[in-house]
């Protein structure tokens, strides 16, 4: 588990991992609606991470934690 | 001599590299690359933020300089104690040319040094005590304090000591802030991790100070973080900011007090100059405050102007136009450093090595000269410094990451660039080797080097060193070769 930032508006996300200095684009988000919100989410660089659904946060940027399924290494 | 290929500046790194034991080259191989301005991610082609092998020589400093040195130290108004043995804060003490207005030992305390000064008892018994009292004698030595700041030196994590308990206890007592910062110089791999820990610091015992306080604001508010007043780099800045209509409520770290820092919660825009050591704190105001915020650069007429002109995108017509306003106004100004000093800059090649947001925020700065830059490196970046210097350098052109002394004195043999930029501790090496040389850390006493005014400087200063006549004179006459008898001959 990673402590991790979501920032930008809808549709458009990024990712940060302060850890290992990685900002990247989120290409997919599992889910992505005001109800359920998160899942497994895809990067840019081909990174997967995986983090708790939960309701749409009221507004980002939001610091989460994140569980790493592939980092792209 | 001409640029270096991909091919020969490879060719150089694998010759530098060749006196490394198997082990070292390896590593060492890692953070030496020829830059490719088609990758995206700096991550493929340089590694940084490593540990430093032990046996070369490194310029990094360590988390404690990273937190009392660069962003602690130069709030004005607050007091720094160097908890711990003396000589950490003695020997940085004032190094760093933050320069501020007040009355040092009145009511600011940035060039003075504030030690527990630990012995052999404290460490067998703890300091807690020591510090208690020192915190005491502050306060009665010098009441106009607005704060003080409790910077561990290595000691104080190695005996545990509990220094938030004797800063908490303070702070009740004297009703100021007293911040317990835990930047131990053995934590992390250079200054890098301190920058982090004080951002920390700020974040949990700084900006929640005024949290639900009234404040007058302007929707045209704007903190400067992250400009460290080199020379009153921050005061060049300021000005042109508040020439286009903006209001800068905080100079963080540079001419800054805790006031204004603890009024940045409520501006509408941080603006980062150095990105590296700052950048912890504006994603969390980001978070926590809404306050969007960007980076900036103010190196060179060029720089200052795409920087002006996107900070002024933020905000509406009125700001719009008073940054072209500014450009407009300095245009002719700077033109004419431009057109007296590029004939005579025209076609240097520079090759730096610094820290934080220099490597790659002055090639603005040269390429308006006429200059190029060459090779640059940066002692303590994380890959996100590389992934945006990558775009800013040319092709082809060296990169190094925490260099070593040996490959950088090597490098600097074989691209035989007509100047230098690094530190005190490299200045002496390059120029007894006929090396024109700038400091780049302290602008070499000189400065400020940002914004309109500090680009004349910049450009005298790069002028008055290149083209120094002492250059010439690096042979003794009697071992001039015979040319030059010829001519006194023919003469």
């Amino acid at each position: 588990m990673a402590n991790i930032m979501i920032q930008g508006s809808k549709g458009a996300y990024v990712f940060y991992l302060p850890k290992r200095d990685l900002e990247d684009n989120i290409v997919s988000m599992e889910f992505d609606t005001p109800e359920k919100w998160g899942g497994e989410i895809r990067l840019n660089n081909g990174g997967t991470y995986y983090i708790e659904p939960q309701a749409a946060p009221a507004r980002l940027p939001i610091s989460l934690r994140a569980k790493r399924l592939d980092a792209a290494e | 001599m001409s640029a270096l290929t991909r091919e020969e500046t490879e060719a150089l790194i694998q010759e530098v590299l060749e006196v490394y034991p198997e082990k070292a080259k390896k590593d060492r191989a890692k953070h030496l690359a020829v830059n490719d301005q088609s990758i995206e991610q700096s991550k493929k082609c340089i590694t940084s933020n490593r540990k430093s092998l032990p046996g070369v020589m490194t310029i990094r400093g360590c988390a404690y300089a990273g937190s009392k040195g660069v962003v602690w130290g130069p709030i004005k108004d607050m007091i720094h104690i160097s908890h711990g043995p003396v000589g950490c804060g003695q020997y940085s003490r004032a190094g760093r040319r933050n320069y501020y207005v007040g009355t040092t030992g009145v009511n600011t305390f940035g060039t003075m040094n504030f030690t527990s000064d630990f012995q052999e008892k404290d460490i067998v018994f703890g300091g807690d005590k020591k510090l208690a009292k020192l915190i005491g004698e502050i306060e009665q030595l010098f009441p106009l304090n607005k704060g003080i700041s409790v910077q561990s030196e290595c000691p104080i994590g190695l005996i545990g000591d509990d220094i938030e308990a004797v800063s908490k206890k303070a702070a009740a007592e004297t009703g100021k802030p007293v911040v317990p910062v835990r930047c131990e110089g053995f934590r992390g791999v250079s200054q890098s991790l301190g920058h982090h820990i004080a951002n920390d610091a700020i974040r949990d015992w700084v900006l929640p100070r005024r949290d639900g306080k009234a404040f007058e604001g302007t929707p045209y508010d704007v903190a400067v973080i992250g400009d460290y007043n080199i020379g009153g780099d921050a005061w060049s800045s300021r000005i042109l900011l508040e020439e286009m209509g903006l209001r800068v409520v905080a100079q963080w770290s540079g001419d800054g007090t805790i006031a204004e820092m603890e009024k940045t919660p409520y501006v509408k825009m941080n603006l980062i100059h150095c990105y590296r050591s700052m950048n912890y704190i504006a994603r969390h105001m980001e978070e926590k405050y809404s306050i969007p915020w960007m980076e900036y650069n103010f190196f060179g007429p060029t720089k200052v102007a795409e920087s002006l002109r996107a900070i002024a995108a933020n905000f509406d017509d009125k700001i719009k136009e008073g940054a072209e306003r500014v450009i407009a106004k300095y245009q002719p100004l700077m033109q004419a450093i431009i057109d007296k000093y590029k004939p005579r800059l025209q076609g240097k090649r520079v090759m730096l090595y610094v820290g934080g947001l220099r490597p790659r925020h002055v090639i603005g700065a040269y390429e308006d000269l006429g200059m190029e830059v060459v090779g640059t490196g940066y002692e303590f970046a994380h890959n996100d410094d590389y992934d945006r210097t990558i775009k800013d350098m040319g092709n082809a052109t060296l990169l190094y990451d925490d260099v070593t002394g040996f490959e950088f004195e090597e490098f600097v043999k074989k691209v035989k660039p007509d100047l230098v930029g690094s530190g005190i501790k490299e200045k002496f090496i390059f120029q007894k080797m006929g090396v024109p040389f700038r400091q780049m850390h302290s602008w070499d006493y000189s400065g400020p080097y940002h914004g309109y005014d500090g680009f004349a400087i910049f450009a005298r200063d790069m002028d008055m060193t290149l083209n120094n006549p002492c250059w010439g004179k690096m042979q003794a006459p009697w071992l001039k070769k015979d040319e030059s008898v010829a001519e006194k001959a023919a003469a």
